[in-house]
This record gives structure tokens, C-alpha cells and sequence, in this order.
């Protein structure tokens, strides 16, 4: 995506959404949904869209663990490390996944594939332990089925 | 003429393959020439029969599971479309012990409706609470809520009927209806079932508390962790507003309700109602002073009801049977139902509504049937992140608000994670200090501070560096914690810590009690 689509396509979200009750969330949503990151000079506008000052705005994506300001990997692997998951080895299998990505949380492989992230919680703890990778919910995830979804999505194993 | 088949749409159910399942059996049904209505319900929360796969044969719904998509060809081959014999029958799930067992008020469709079709919601019995709310006073919705003795199930347990009173006597041109669907306790997941197995009844008990206390906007502030509930939330209020269950003119009445679905961003905190508003408003989820209460100056300084799911999604059953049906369930002053969650390592995880009072050993081995891994259960925690760790001691106490703070251990959300006897609780004390540092929104600094100081002061004592005096510090330190904090992040993080600290502090390196 270009510079210039990058900055209509904020603009576009953000002349939809701003009259709403509350906006600055769902429009921070809608832009990290179309660009899988919020950009840094994005800031700017979406500050005077909504009449805030660029330092509220700032503060409201560094405060919300699920925004990012970088681009993320292709996939995203949301890794569970509540209780739950840890009641069923969940610890162990995070060795394993940062071993197997040869990064750690809040890290992005090198050649851009994977990115991973600590998730408290994905409400799948009767399947424990479990991930997420983009809308897909994993349950009772082991060593192996972990490098089998890595297989599937791509991975050079 | 075809056969419905329900296979389960939940998240959980497809995590452990649920959409292969059903792929399979819509691609053998095809080669087989068989004609198949796949129905994609809620879960009926049994989850170790998940992908569970139910055929209506003469009207009745026989179950099989656990079904994995390489089933699939076996029960074609067993003629498992005419309720064939099969090594996976199960038979009707109402006659299975887990499901039998329980009383199934407020998730008394999930797993047997199609959760986005409001004709079948209308066709069992959906909507019949919202007709008995429009013919009645707001005083006498009020009234009925107020008799059930609900209590706000999010975990904090104050009577709903209370809250809604206020926002009804509270003089204002606008109020809102919250729904905290921020569903953030590890080991709870009844939220989530209920939003995507059940929608509209939710939608339904917001309407009706619109109704109650004079709001016409409603707001369901939804966790991103949930994509599923998300969609099918939508779907559903779409279905609504196309039918005048929401909008400018509810069946009818004159009556108006909005609602919208808003999505937060990651963060624990924002379960804290004045933290949910807060975000809510665009803003940085920082926890608020109390008071103002939220009923009086909430949501844009306007009165607003904020409540739980569970509590929304219970309204919809006492408005059609009245508050002494759903108060005559339940013991002392936790009326009504509990839906418990099994969460963790147990053999029958799963959804266990029931009447409180129930002890949690037999939640635990008359429903978990034990461990998943086959070792003794060494403590379970009840209440998600903030709850104390409840010892094999105390698994005679009944489920119950008021049994439970006795013990100083927490109920809240119902949700139960159990642990082996390979589980350290240092290491879960100090994952609990954790837990708060990342999450705490900063506002106080007992919380903000005290809980990086006490993953500190938890290393020390794991590492044996002045083990004795950093134990004296770490109670100080929650005593702080405990007493100074603004919310129950910070306020309650102590729990977890300290009755790991005195019901197990062998693994401390301690002496044991």
C-alpha cells in the first residue's frame, strides 16, 4: 500500500466514524483492521478529526495492549498465559513456540511471517491451552499441533 | 425431505476442530446423496464431546462425540442419519448425568437453538419477558428484578434491582444501559456462550432494563478476544431492528432502544466499570473515583446501569416467570442460578448451571470427574485472576457469595480453574503480581507500583535472598495493596497471593503449616 491510499484510507475512516459517541476507538479499530497497524503520522489527523490534542491520542493507543504502531507479521500468534492455559502446560508450550519462532513476545520473525503476543485469556479455557492466529481460536494446543498449524500457515519448518 | 443436523458453532467447540467436523459431513452427505440442513447452534457446554454432532431422527435429537472429522465416513456407514449404532452414540444429551443434572434458567436455549434465527428464538419462548415488560410500570420491572434477588454475576454480586432503582429515580434526559461483555477472568467463558449461543437474549434483557430505567441507548462494550460473539451479536441485533425488537418503536409500544456493539482494545482493566466507561468515551481506561456512582453520573456524566452479561441475559426469564420463579432457586442470599464454569486441568470441563449451593467438591468430581491429568487436584481458583486459591480443605464450601468471603476466597464470575499437584504456588503468586503490573492502569499507586515491587519481592523469595524477611515484606506489601488500591485489580491481587502464601507456603520454602 502506498503512502498516499495509506492516508486516504485513514481519512476515509476516520470522516465515518468521528461523529460517532466515543469515537477514537472504533476508529482506531477501523484502522488497524484495514492496515494492521496504526502508522505513527496517522496520529495527526485522527487528532483533529476528533478536536484532540496528538498527546490524547498517542495515549490512548500506547495504553491498549491490543494496538500495535508497528506492522505485525503475516500472522499473528496470540498466545494464552492466564491460569487456565498454565493449569494444562501452557508454560512449556510457550518455550516451545518462542523456540520455534526464534522469537519473544512482542517480537516479529525475521522474514516477516509470524509476530507473537502474550493474550490473557481467549474464554477457551475448558480446551486449554490455547491461541490465536487472525479470527482462528485453537484449543489444547501441544508441541506438535503448534508446528502442524506453523505447517500449514507456511512456516519454513 | 432433510435431515437437521446441529453441529456446534461455538469458538471453543471450533478451536478443537468443530468446523472440520462439519465440513466432512456436508461433503460425505453430498456423495451420499443425502439431503442435510446443517444447523450451526451454541454449545451445550459438554465440552469433552465437543465437536458434538446431534441428528433429529422422529423429532428427537440424538447426540454423538466426540466427532472428528476422520468420524465422519464411520457414522455415514452406521446410518447415524436414522439414530444408527454407533462406538460415539451418546443418545439425547438431556439424559447425560452433566446435562441432567443442572438447571438451565438462563442458558435454557444455548445448544439448542440457532442462535442467529429469531424465529426460533420467538419459538422458544424468546421474547416473552420483553411482552410482559411492555404492559408494566418501570417501578414493577424494577419490583420483579429486585425480588428475583439477582446479583450482579460479573463477580461483585450487588443486587441488580438495587442499581436499576437508582438509575430509574436519578432525574436525566439521556441514560444508558452498559453491558460489561469484557469478559477477562481466566477460566470463565459463560459470557461468551451466552453471546454466541444465545444472543437475543441478551439483546432482550438490555431492552428491558432500557425500558425499566428510561434509557434509549445501550452500549455492549465486547472484549476483541471474542471475534465469534462479535458476529453473531451483530447478526442478531440486525435481526432486531428488522423486526421492531430494537429502534424508535419496540413492537409497537413507542417505546424507543438503540444498541451497539463497541470493542475494547486488550486491556483487563477495562472490566472495571468506570474504567469500561472511560474507554467507552475514547479515552484511556483509567479507573474513576467512586463516588460519583456510576447510576447517578456514569457514561458521558449521564446515570447508567452497567451490568454483566449473565446478569442482562438472567432478566429475559424472571420478567416471563416473575422474580419468586427465579428467587425460589438458590440458598441464603445468592438466589437463583450460577452459570460455573470447569475450567483447566479437570476431565469434564465445561458449563454447569445450577442453583447455588451446590458444594465445590461435588462441582469438582461429581461434574470435573477430577483431573484432566489424572493426579490429585492440589487447589482450583475460583473467581478468575483476583480469586484466592481455594486448598483441598475447603472443597466442602457451598457455592454460595456469602460462604465463600467466610473462607476469603471469591465467587465472582463462577469461573474454577484447577490445578495438579505439579503446579508450584510461588510461581502463581508471583505470576499474579505480574498479571496486576501488566494490567494495572497506573491511576493509584499501590497498584501501580506495589505490584512491580512485588514480583521483586516474590524473585527474593523463590531465590532464597532474606527469604524470612521479604515473606514479612510481601504481607505489608499486600496489606497495602489491599487496603490503598482504587479498584479490585490492585485491591484484590493480594488474594491469590496470599492464600497461595498460607495454604502452601512449602513451596515458599517455608515450613509447612
Amino acid at each position: 500500500m502506498t503512502a498516499s491510499t495509506t492516508t486516504e484510507t485513514v481519512q476515509t475512516i476516520i470522516a465515518e466514524l468521528k461523529d460517532k459517541q466515543g469515537a477514537l476507538l472504533p476508529i482506531l479499530h477501523g484502522i488497524q483492521n484495514a492496515l494492521g497497524y496504526i502508522p505513527p503520522d496517522s496520529v495527526p489527523a485522527i487528532a483533529q478529526g476528533l478536536n484532540l490534542s496528538r498527546a490524547e491520542v498517542h495515549g490512548v493507543i500506547s495504553f491498549y495492549h491490543y494496538f500495535r504502531d508497528t506492522p505485525a507479521g503475516k500472522h499473528t500468534v496470540h498466545l494464552c498465559r492466564a491460569e487456565s492455559c498454565q493449569s494444562m502446560g501452557s508454560n512449556a508450550l510457550e518455550a516451545h513456540v518462542k523456540t520455534k519462532l526464534g522469537i519473544d513476545y512482542h517480537e516479529t520473525t525475521a522474514d516477516g511471517q509470524f509476530s507473537l503476543e502474550p493474550v490473557y485469556c481467549l474464554g477457551n479455557c475448558a480446551c486449554s491451552p490455547a491461541m490465536q492466529i487472525g479470527e482462528e481460536i485453537y484449543g489444547r494446543v501441544s508441541a506438535d499441533s503448534f508446528d502442524d498449524i506453523m505447517n500449514d500457515l507456511g512456516a519454513d519448518a | 425431505m432433510s435431515t437437521t443436523i446441529y453441529i456446534s458453532g461455538d469458538s471453543t467447540a471450533i478451536s478443537i476442530g468443530a468446523n472440520r467436523t462439519a465440513a466432512a459431513v456436508v461433503k460425505e452427505a453430498a456423495q451420499r446423496g443425502i439431503a442435510v440442513n446443517l444447523v450451526r447452534n451454541g454449545s451445550r457446554g459438554l465440552f469433552w464431546l465437543e465437536p458434538l454432532v446431534e441428528v433429529v431422527v422422529n423429532n428427537d435429537r440424538v447426540a454423538y462425540g466426540a466427532v472428528n472429522h476422520s468420524d465422519v465416513a464411520g457414522l455415514f456407514d452406521a446410518d447415524f442419519i436414522n439414530g444408527g449404532h454407533h462406538s460415539l452414540a451418546l443418545g439425547a444429551v438431556e439424559e447425560i448425568p452433566y446435562f441432567k443434572k443442572q438447571q438451565r434458567l438462563t442458558f435454557a436455549r444455548v445448544g439448542i437453538t440457532d442462535p442467529i434465527s429469531l424465529d426460533d428464538y420467538l419459538a422458544h419462548d424468546g421474547y416473552r419477558g420483553l411482552k410482559n415488560a411492555l404492559a408494566s410500570s418501570q417501578a414493577d420491572i424494577v419490583k420483579q428484578v429486585t425480588d428475583s434477588g439477582l446479583r450482579g454475576r460479573g463477580g461483585a454480586a450487588f443486587p441488580t434491582g438495587i442499581k436499576w432503582n437508582t438509575v430509574l429515580n436519578t432525574p436525566s434526559e439521556q441514560k444508558y444501559i452498559i453491558c460489561n461483555a469484557d469478559e477477562g477472568d481466566s477460566g470463565t467463558f459463560s459470557d461468551r456462550m451466552i453471546m454466541e449461543g444465545d444472543p437475543f437474549v441478551l439483546i432482550e434483557g438490555m431492552t428491558i432494563a432500557g425500558l425499566a430505567v428510561g434509557a434509549n441507548q445501550g452500549f455492549i462494550y465486547l472484549r476483541v478476544e471474542y471475534p465469534h460473539a462479535h458476529k453473531a451479536l451483530n447478526a442478531a441485533i440486525a435481526k432486531a431492528y428488522e423486526a421492531s425488537y430494537l429502534g424508535d418503536n419496540i413492537q409497537g409500544s413507542g417505546k424507543k432502544f438503540d444498541l451497539e456493539v463497541r470493542l475494547g482494545a486488550g486491556a483487563y482493566v477495562c472490566g472495571e466499570e468506570t474504567s469500561l466507561m472511560e474507554s467507552l468515551e475514547g479515552k484511556r481506561g483509567l479507573v474513576r473515583f467512586k463516588p460519583p456512582l456510576p447510576a447517578i453520573s456514569g457514561l458521558f456524566g449521564q446515570p447508567t446501569v452497567v451490568n454483566n452479561v449473565i446478569s442482562l441475559a438472567s432478566v429475559p426469564v424472571i420478567l416471563d416467570k416473575g422474580g419468586d420463579y427465579y428467587r425460589d432457586f438458590g440458598m441464603g442470599r445468592s438466589r437463583g442460578t450460577l452459570p460455573l464454569q470447569l475450567a483447566g486441568n479437570l476431565k469434564h470441563t465445561g458449563l454447569v448451571e445450577i442453583a447455588f449451593g451446590m458444594t465445590l467438591r461435588e462441582l469438582l468430581y461429581d461434574f470435573g470427574c477430577g483431573s484432566a491429568t489424572g493426579r490429585p487436584i492440589k487447589a482450583v481458583q475460583v473467581g478468575g485472576p483476583l480469586g484466592a486459591f481455594v486448598p483441598e480443605s475447603q472443597f466442602d464450601t457451598p457455592l454460595d457469595y456469602e460462604a465463600f468471603a467466610a473462607n476469603w476466597t471469591v465467587l465472582g464470575h463462577g469461573g474454577v480453574v484447577a490445578f495438579d499437584d505439579t503446579m508450584n504456588m510461588a510461581e502463581m503468586a508471583r505470576y499474579a503480581m505480574e498479571f496486576c503490573a501488566i494490567e494495572s492502569c497506573g491511576k493509584c499507586t499501590p497498584c501501580r507500583i506495589g505490584s512491580t515491587r512485588g514480583i521483586e519481592v516474590m524473585d527474593d523469595i523463590i531465590n532464597n535472598v532474606d527469604r524470612e524477611k521479604n515473606v514479612v515484606l510481601l504481607r505489608s506489601l499486600c496489606d497495602t495493596l489491599l487496603n490503598g488500591s482504587l479498584c479490585a485489580l490492585g485491591g484484590m491481587t493480594p488474594y491469590p497471593v496470599l492464600s497461595a502464601l498460607n495454604h502452601f507456603p512449602e513451596d515458599f520454602g517455608l515450613d509447612a503449616v
